[in-house]
């Protein structure tokens, strides 16, 4: 469990880390927190040539509400959002998301962009990118793109991210008062990566009706999903515990759960029935 | 002053906290690193091994270079004990997924890694045996020639009456139950550094290690070298809990390499080759038909005990350790008229088994306390009331197994504890959560701990090497400080805050003047080490012989120097006083050492003693209760309290004894609810890292009440018994018992370990 040989960088400015990227291609690795990285390489399941490592590019280092979205620059660490970084629901689902990453010291180093980048299907930020709409900042030598997060997860540990491309920023949208966010994860210890989790979203008009629905669901395929039947069937209608419970059941049928030695399919579906119910009723219990 | 039964902190501790102890790999620094290379098959032939060109400087040790190497080979001589033969390297075949097949050594671990990767290892795979199914199965594929059927060991106990029991009975009860593989994970896994010292032609070994003067007597076997030029070194030990008592192929290899290159060499084993390659244990499956009467009173006992024990046999106590112990123990602290009981240890493709902090017992617990809440089910009566009517009261009792049970307390703390545990008031909880859909359970265990049992018990089991006994030496230095040099190595007990402290009683003197010196072969006398909770009673009892024996040398010299009679002095606050008149020890330890003139007449007289103890044994006993809430939907368990009611005798230094109890209990609260080694079909572990093997956090264990009972052990010097192992072997059953009782509107039982929130989940959905 020693890492395999690499050459090391650590480019001062963004400027410079795209040329290196650029240089290095398919060798070359950026190095954010480490906290996913470091461990692959020492179980030498990913073996890059070079590591570009960006802690040192201050630009990267941001996270700040702007015009209706909150951007969060490749160095904000997953502890950052255990306060609120900002008002309203958005900076309040982070917050409760933030406490079930790992375990402090991990989340002091750990980065919002490298989960992201990461992909881990279990990933509580890329589930919530996924349920609010996240946009990505791409940017490689001489270019830049924007990746909406629907498009962003292609399978377990893979993005649309190129080899030559850094990314620079996630935002989110701030969302209004009329939204109610919920969270809820099940694992079998604190910290644990999840086993199943949802992330909801409603928005209610003036008389109590759900006129918006997003639920996404974290750790139980490839990639986070959307549950979107089970969304649309909460519209046009107040979130009765019946509507919840039965949006939750919709959950768990509507997709093809991961199997392994420890977690069932079955079972994983018992679990997303039982978090998506509870991330419904507690967004509307406050 | 009595510093005996005090909570005095760790001396152990400061230099621990500030990161200043020196394990293995902080002593490392110059020697060369090895790797070793191991293989990916559960079964296979080898075919061959092609090394890339090695960088100058690196080498690559084969079972072909092992020319003369001898084989780990222990023996049993009962209980139909098949002798296996585990090679250091393989030359013919592999036999577990993690088995050393080479060794590469280069600069760094980070090079040896490298080099080892390129190794082209060609090895034919066969069909490999994985479950205990997969090796009973007729036709199944034969590990050792010598073991037939897999069968390595296979014990029974048959009183005669034991069917006319059952023909009595008005109620049978009658389960299976399993427990999972686990691993002890102790925070350092292995770690060996084997030196040559060119002035003397010797190694030294530093090794991660329980029992260094065992580990030495193996090696030099094994390599036919002279036992006098190998000293082993057990430094800071960051846990062993049993897993390191083995003798691992991975220590004569590194002796094998200092010898031979006449260098330094060392191994760190990293964390997924301790999840698969270094023992595990635990993985068993019984049976057990018990008769009672309709008064609740057992009438007699079936057992049929099954262990995985891997693919070999770990030297010194055998895989019979874990089988037999469950033979002989399943009696627990009941009156058992009638046993019949056959208990076999089976031979796979997996990884060898070894002992883990409680060996068996906390299988056997969970069988007997899941036994007594099915009965009490079955029979209407109250589980703490079936219990008190079936626990010994008498004592001394002999068991149908032939222990002796020593002066305990076992329905004394099983009152307690149910006071405690305020049963009425938890009932009405519970109900009222149950009106709420939420399922709180309460759930307890009582048992008996065999603990410091000497030479007689181990020799019974018919071992071809026989531990037991301890020796200490004890000198006072011409400074006045004392040394007391132990064959026991402890490794986290704290041994040296206790045995100061029973030293310091005996001599008047302050622990503070009392060094304990361990863990090195060429320091201290022979001895075993720690394990099998005894190291408090068996050294401690060593250690207060020495002293006494010291202390009256010291009462001598001191009777000399003040014209007193020996039986006239004693020994408090650093001085020997006759009358009034006194001289502090440090005058005496002076005089002796450096004005010997005059006290020539005491002849040979000087301050250096030894002390031999060898105990028959005594049984602690405690009684645990977990109060759990299980989630219904998701399988969850969190344990919301957990109770202790610990009776371990005469109480050397509580704060220690608490400590122990802590640990034991979050390991067995670990085995009931989270940690299990998984295999594939073909024999590859599923759980080779962290993430996927479950050890405890702080988050899950809940706080710990412990409540002391101080029944004094008449078979031990101290008053003391052991303790080490019985948080780990009550808190399986404890949890278990819990989550069927929480469970009990859904009929469900909890029949197997650990109770994985997947596993809780489908016995509730087949309920309904
Ligand atoms: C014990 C443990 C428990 C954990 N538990 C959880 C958990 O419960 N939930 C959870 O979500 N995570 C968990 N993690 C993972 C942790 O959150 C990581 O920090 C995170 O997945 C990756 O972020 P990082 O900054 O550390 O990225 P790194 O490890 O540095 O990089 C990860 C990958 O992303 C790439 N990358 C990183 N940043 C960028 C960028 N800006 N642009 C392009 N590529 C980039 C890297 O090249 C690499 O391939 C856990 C980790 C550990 C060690």
């Amino acid at each position: 469990m020693k890492c395999p040989p690499f050459d090391y960088h650590a480019p001062r400015s963004q400027a410079e880390a795209l040329a290196l990227l650029a240089r290095h291609g398919e060798e070359g690795k950026i190095l954010a927190g480490g906290q996913s990285l470091v461990p692959t390489m020492a179980f030498r399941l990913a073996r890059p040539a070079s590591l570009i490592d960006i802690n040192r590019i201050a630009e990267l280092d941001y996270c700040r509400a702007e015009a209706g979205r909150l951007r969060i620059g490749a160095l904000a660490r997953h502890a950052r959002f255990e306060r609120l970084v900002a008002p309203g629901p958005t900076g309040a689902l982070l917050a409760r998301a933030a406490e079930h990453i790992a375990h402090a010291p991990i989340r002091t180093r750990g980065t919002f962009c490298g989960s992201l980048a990461h992909a881990d299907p279990a990933s509580e930020w890329c589930c919530i990118a996924l349920a609010l709409g996240a946009e990505m900042r791409v940017l490689r030598e001489g270019g830049e793109r924007l990746v909406p997060a629907a498009d962003w997860f292609q399978s377990v540990f893979t993005t649309t991210l190129g080899h030559d491309e850094l990314l620079a920023e996630a935002s989110l949208p701030l969302l209004g008062p009329d939204w109610r966010c919920g969270f809820a994860e099940f694992n079998r210890r604190a910290g644990d990566f999840a086993v199943a989790m949802a992330v909801t979203a409603l928005r209610l008009d003036a008389a109590g009706h759900v006129a918006g629905a997003r639920i996404a669901l974290g750790g139980v395929a490839g990639t986070p999903i959307l549950a979107e039947a089970a969304a649309a069937a909460l519209l046009g209608a107040p979130p009765t515990s019946d509507r919840l419970r039965a949006a939750a059941a919709l959950a768990a049928e509507g997709f093809e759960p991961t199997e392994d030695a420890q977690v069932p399919a079955d079972y994983r579906r018992d679990l997303v029935r039982a978090m998506t119910r509870r991330a419904l009723e507690g967004s509307l219990a406050t | 002053m009595n510093w005996t039964g005090r909570r005095l902190p760790r001396t152990e501790d400061p230099a621990l906290l500030r990161g200043e102890g020196a394990f293995t790999a902080d002593l490392a620094a110059g020697a060369r690193a090895v790797r070793f290379l191991r293989s990916p098959f559960a079964a296979g032939r080898i075919l061959s091994i092609t090394a890339p060109d090695l960088p100058p400087g690196a080498l690559l040790v084969t079972g072909a270079d092992l020319e003369g190497v001898g084989t780990i080979r222990p023996e049993l001589f009962r209980f139909n004990y098949r002798a296996i033969a585990q090679p250091v390297l393989p030359r013919e075949r592999v036999h577990f997924v993690g088995q050393p097949v080479a060794a590469v050594v280069a600069a760094t671990p980070e090079e040896a890694e490298d080099i080892a990767e390129a190794i082209l290892l060609e090895i034919e795979p066969e069909e490999p045996v994985v479950t205990i199914d997969d090796a009973l199965r007729p036709g199944a594929p034969i590990l050792h020639a010598e073991a037939p059927g897999n069968t390595v060991v296979d014990g029974t106990i048959r009183h005669p009456d034991c069917q006319a029991a059952f023909a009595r009975a008005d109620r049978i009860v009658e389960f299976s139950l399993r427990s999972g593989r686990q691993n002890a994970t102790p925070m350092e896994a292995r770690a060996g550094l084997a030196a040559y010292d060119r002035a003397t032609g010797r190694i030294r070994l530093t090794a991660s290690c329980q029992m260094p003067h065992m580990l030495r007597t193996g090696i030099a076997t094994l390599l036919g070298m002279a036992e006098a030029d190998l000293q082993v070194v057990a430094p800071d030990v960051g846990g062993g809990f049993g897993q390191k008592m083995a003798l691992f192929p991975e220590y004569p290899l590194l002796v094998w390499l200092a010898r031979r290159h006449r260098g330094s060499f060392c191994w760190i084993e990293d964390r997924n080759e301790n999840l698969i390659a270094s023992a595990h244990s635990r993985e068993q499956r019984h049976h057990l038909r018990a008769a009672f009467a309709a008064d609740g009173t057992l009438l007699g006992l079936e057992a049929d005990i099954l262990a995985n024990t891997g693919a070999f046999s770990c030297y010194p106590t055998t895989c019979g350790v874990e089988p037999l112990m469950a033979l002989a123990e399943y009696p627990g602290p009941y009156r058992l008229p009638t046993y019949a009981a056959r208990a076999r240890a089976l031979a796979t493709h997996t990884c060898p088994a070894a002992p883990y902090r409680g060996v068996s017992r906390p299988v056997v617990t969970f069988g007997l306390e899941r036994l007594m809440d099915r009965a009490a089910a079955a029979l209407g009566i109250d589980p703490v009331e079936l219990r008190r009517r079936n626990l010994v009261t008498e004592f001394p009792h002999v068991t149908p197994t032939g222990l002796t049970l020593d002066q305990a307390s076992y329905v004394e703390a099983l009152d307690r504890a149910a006071e405690a545990a305020d049963i009425p008031g938890f009932r009405a909880r519970q109900a009222a959560a149950r009106r709420d859909g939420r399922y709180l359970g309460l759930g307890l265990a009582v048992f008996n701990e065999r603990t410091g049992y000497g030479t007689p018990a181990f020799a019974a089991r018919g071992m071809g090497i026989v531990p037991g006994y301890e020796v200490v030496d004890i000198a006072m230095t011409p400074a006045g400080d004392v040394e007391v040099r132990i064959g026991a190595s402890p490794h986290g007990q704290g041994l040296r805050t206790t045995l100061a402290q029973l030293a310091a009683d005996r001599l008047g003197l302050d622990p503070s003047r009392i060094r304990v010196i361990h863990g090195d072969t060429d320091r201290t006398p022979y001895g075993w080490g720690s394990f099998a909770s005894r190291g408090a009673v068996i050294a401690g009892g060593a250690t207060q012989l020495a002293a006494d024996k010291l202390a009256t040398r010291l009462r001598r010299a001191a009777a000399r120097l003040l014209q007193a009679e020996p039986e006239a002095v004693t020994l408090r606050d650093g001085a020997a006083w006759a009358g009034e008149a006194s001289i502090p020890l440090t005058e005496i330890a002076r005089r002796v050492h450096q004005r010997s003139e005059q006290l020539s007449d005491l002849d040979g007289f000087n301050l250096a003693e030894t002390a031999q103890y060898d105990p028959g044994g005594t049984f602690s006993n405690a009684c645990h209760v977990a109060e759990v809430e299980v989630d219904a939907e998701t399988g969850h368990v969190r344990v919301l309290r957990f109770l202790v009611v610990e009776d371990a005798g005469r109480l050397l230094n509580p704060l220690i004894a608490d400590g122990q109890v802590h640990g034991g209990v979050a390991q067995g609260i670990a085995n009931a609810l989270l940690e299990e080694v998984l295999y594939a079909a073909d024999g590859n572990p599923l759980t080779g890292s962290l993430a996927d093997y479950l050890p405890p956090s702080a988050a899950e264990i809940p706080l710990i009440e412990i409540i002391h009972m101080e029944t004094e052990s008449p078979e031990t010097l101290t008053g003391a018994k052991g303790l080490g192992e019985g948080g780990a072997i009550g808190a399986p059953a404890a949890i278990a018992n819990a989550i069927s009782d929480a469970l009990a509107p859904f009929g469900v039982d909890i029949a197997e370990l650990p109770a994985t929130p997947a596993r809780i989940r489908a016995l509730i959905r087949n309920a309904r």
